[in-house]
C-alpha cells in the first residue's frame, strides 16, 4: 500500500503506511499536543495528552496508525478541555512550583498548560506528596517532586544509551519513577547520557547540577513561542 | 464616561510577598486610564482597612497561611460581586506552600517552625521558645491556595504577573468583557 490521505481538522494530510496520526501531522506542520512522546524515542502512549478524536473514538495520536479516509479531531474545544484537565492533574498530582524552579521557560508541562490556557481555579485538590530529591550524584539530581512519569527517561535510558538506568516502582497512584540502584551515584548514569540531556526530561525532574537558571527570562526555549510552534511553523513554509 | 459610577476595587496581601501589589505598577501608562475607571475601596494601597461599602471587584494576593487569612477572604468573597486570585501565591501557595510537602515530614509545620526558631544553624534565640504569643494569628496545618478556602471567579497567572496580564484582565473586567488571557501572556514565573 502507497502512500494515503486522510483529515485532521478538515484539511487534508497524506500519511505513509505504519504512520500514526500524530508523525503525519508532524510532516505537514499540524501540531497535536504531547509530552510522554519524543522523537527519537519509542512510543508510549502514556499521558494522553495527546487524546484526538479518530472517526468518533478517543485515541492517543502517538499510538495510533493514521488510515485511509480516517476523520480525526484535534484541535476542538471539548477536546482541548479534556487536555486541559488532564495537564491540570499533572500540576495536581505533583509539587509544581514554577517560580522557583529551574526548568521554568523550558519546561514543556509549564508550556503546554499556557498553550491550553491553563489559568481557571483548580477543581482537583493540590496532593502534596512527599517525595524525595536525590542529588546523590556529583553532576545530576533528580527531584521527583517535578517528575510526571512520561516515561522518556526510561526509554532513552535504555533505548539509546543502553543502560536502563531508571524504572517503574510501584503500582497505582504510587506508581513512579526510581533509579536502579539505592540512589543515582550507584547507578552507571553520566551527564553525557542520552536520558539526562535536556531534551529527554519534559520537566524540571532531571537536573544537570551547575547549570540551572543559565539562560535568562526572556532567552528560555517558550518566552517568545507557545509549544508546538517549530511544528506549526512549518505550514507556513 | 466621567458620568459614570466608578467601579469601586479592593484588594489584599494574604500570604504573599506584596510583589503582586507592585506588580500593578507594571501596567506602566495604562493605569492612568484605568484609575480614570476605578477607585479603591479596602486595600493597602489606601489603607482603608474594612469595606465602606460593597465593591465590585476585590483582588487577592497570596494563599491562606493562617487563621486571619481566611477571615479576610471570606470578608472579600462576602463584600465583593468579583474575586480574583492574583499570583502564583494565591492560586497555588506559591512559595509560602513549599512548607507543605518539601520538607519530607509528616509534621511539615513543626518541622519548618524548629528549623527556623530551634534548629536552624544561624538561629540565635536563646528562649529556645517558637514564638506563640496569643496576638499572632494561629497558622494554617499547610498553606491553601485561595479557591481551596473561598470560590474564586478568576485568577491572574504569575509570579509577579507581567503589566500585560494584569492589564488584560482588569480592562477586560471592567467592560465585562473577560475571555481569558492571551495564550502567548500566560506565565507561571
Ligand atoms: S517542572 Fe515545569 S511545571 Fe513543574 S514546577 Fe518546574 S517549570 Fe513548573
Ligand atoms: S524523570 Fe523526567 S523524563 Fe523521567 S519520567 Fe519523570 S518527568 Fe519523565
Ligand atoms: S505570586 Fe510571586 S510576586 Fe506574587 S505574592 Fe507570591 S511570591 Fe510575591
Ligand atoms: S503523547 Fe501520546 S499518550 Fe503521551
Amino acid at each position: 500500500m502507497s502512500g494515503f490521505s486522510f483529515q485532521i481538522d478538515g484539511v487534508e494530510v497524506t500519511a505513509k503506511p505504519g504512520q500514526t496520526i500524530m508523525e503525519a501531522a508532524d510532516e505537514v506542520g499540524i501540531y497535536i499536543p504531547r509530552l510522554c512522546d519524543h522523537e527519537g524515542l519509542r512510543h508510549q502512549g502514556g499521558c494522553r495528552v495527546c487524546t484526538v478524536k479518530a472517526g468518533g473514538r478517543s485515541v492517543a495520536a502517538c499510538t495510533q496508525p493514521a488510515a485511509p479516509d480516517l476523520v480525526v479531531e484535534n484541535e476542538t474545544p471539548h477536546i482541548n478541555k479534556l487536555r486541559r484537565d488532564l495537564v491540570g492533574m499533572l500540576f495536581n498530582e505533583g509539587n509544581h512550583l514554577c517560580p522557583i524552579c529551574e526548568a521554568s521557560g523550558n519546561c514543556e508541562l509549564q508550556a503546554m498548560a499556557y498553550r491550553l490556557g491553563m489559568t481557571e481555579p483548580t477543581k482537583f485538590p493540590y496532593l502534596e506528596p512527599c517525595r524525595p530529591v536525590d542529588a546523590s550524584h556529583p553532576d545530576i539530581a533528580l527531584d521527583n517532586n517535578r517528575c510526571i512519569s512520561c516515561g522518556r527517561c526510561v526509554r532513552a535510558s535504555q533505548d539509546v544509551d543502553g543502560k536502563g538506568i531508571f524504572g517503574y516502582v510501584g503500582r497505582g497512584i504510587h506508581r513512579h519513577i526510581a533509579a536502579n540502584g539505592p540512589d543515582l551515584r550507584h547507578t552507571d548514569a553520566e551527564v553525557t547520557d542520552f536520558a539526562i540531556s535536556a531534551e529527554v526530561c519534559p520537566v524540571g525532574c532531571i537536573i544537570r547540577k551547575r547549570e540551572g537558571f543559565a539562560r535568562p527570562i526572556g532567552e528560555r526555549d517558550y518566552d517568545d513561542h507557545l509549544i508546538g510552534y517549530d511544528i506549526e511553523k512549518k505550514r507556513d513554509e | 464616561m466621567s458620568d459614570l459610577p466608578k467601579a469601586r476595587i479592593a484588594t489584599a496581601s494574604l500570604a504573599g510577598c506584596f510583589g503582586c501589589h507592585m506588580a500593578l505598577l507594571d501596567i506602566d501608562e495604562r493605569l492612568i486610564e484605568l484609575m480614570k475607571l476605578v477607585e479603591f475601596d479596602r486595600s493597602p494601597l489606601t489603607d482603608i482597612k474594612r469595606f465602606t461599602r460593597r465593591c465590585d471587584i476585590g483582588i487577592i494576593e497570596g494563599g491562606c497561611c493562617n487563621e486571619e487569612n481566611v477571615h479576610v477572604l471570606q470578608d472579600f468573597r462576602r463584600n465583593c460581586d468579583i474575586l480574583v486570585g492574583i499570583g502564583q501565591c494565591a492560586i497555588m501557595g506559591g512559595l509560602p506552600a513549599m512548607r507543605n510537602a518539601i520538607m519530607h515530614s509528616d509534621e511539615p509545620l513543626r518541622e519548618c517552625l524548629e528549623e527556623a526558631y530551634i534548629k536552624g544553624p544561624f538561629t540565635q534565640n536563646k528562649t529556645q521558645i517558637i514564638p506563640n504569643d496569643p496576638a499572632l494569628p494561629l497558622l494554617l496545618d499547610k498553606v491553601y491556595p485561595c479557591s481551596e478556602v473561598v470560590e474564586i471567579d478568576y485568577q491572574i497567572p504569575g509570579c509577579a504577573p507581567t503589566g500585560d496580564v494584569i492589564y488584560e484582565a482588569l480592562a477586560g473586567l471592567l467592560s465585562g468583557r473577560f475571555q481569558g488571557f492571551e495564550r502567548e501572556h500566560i506565565r507561571f514565573d
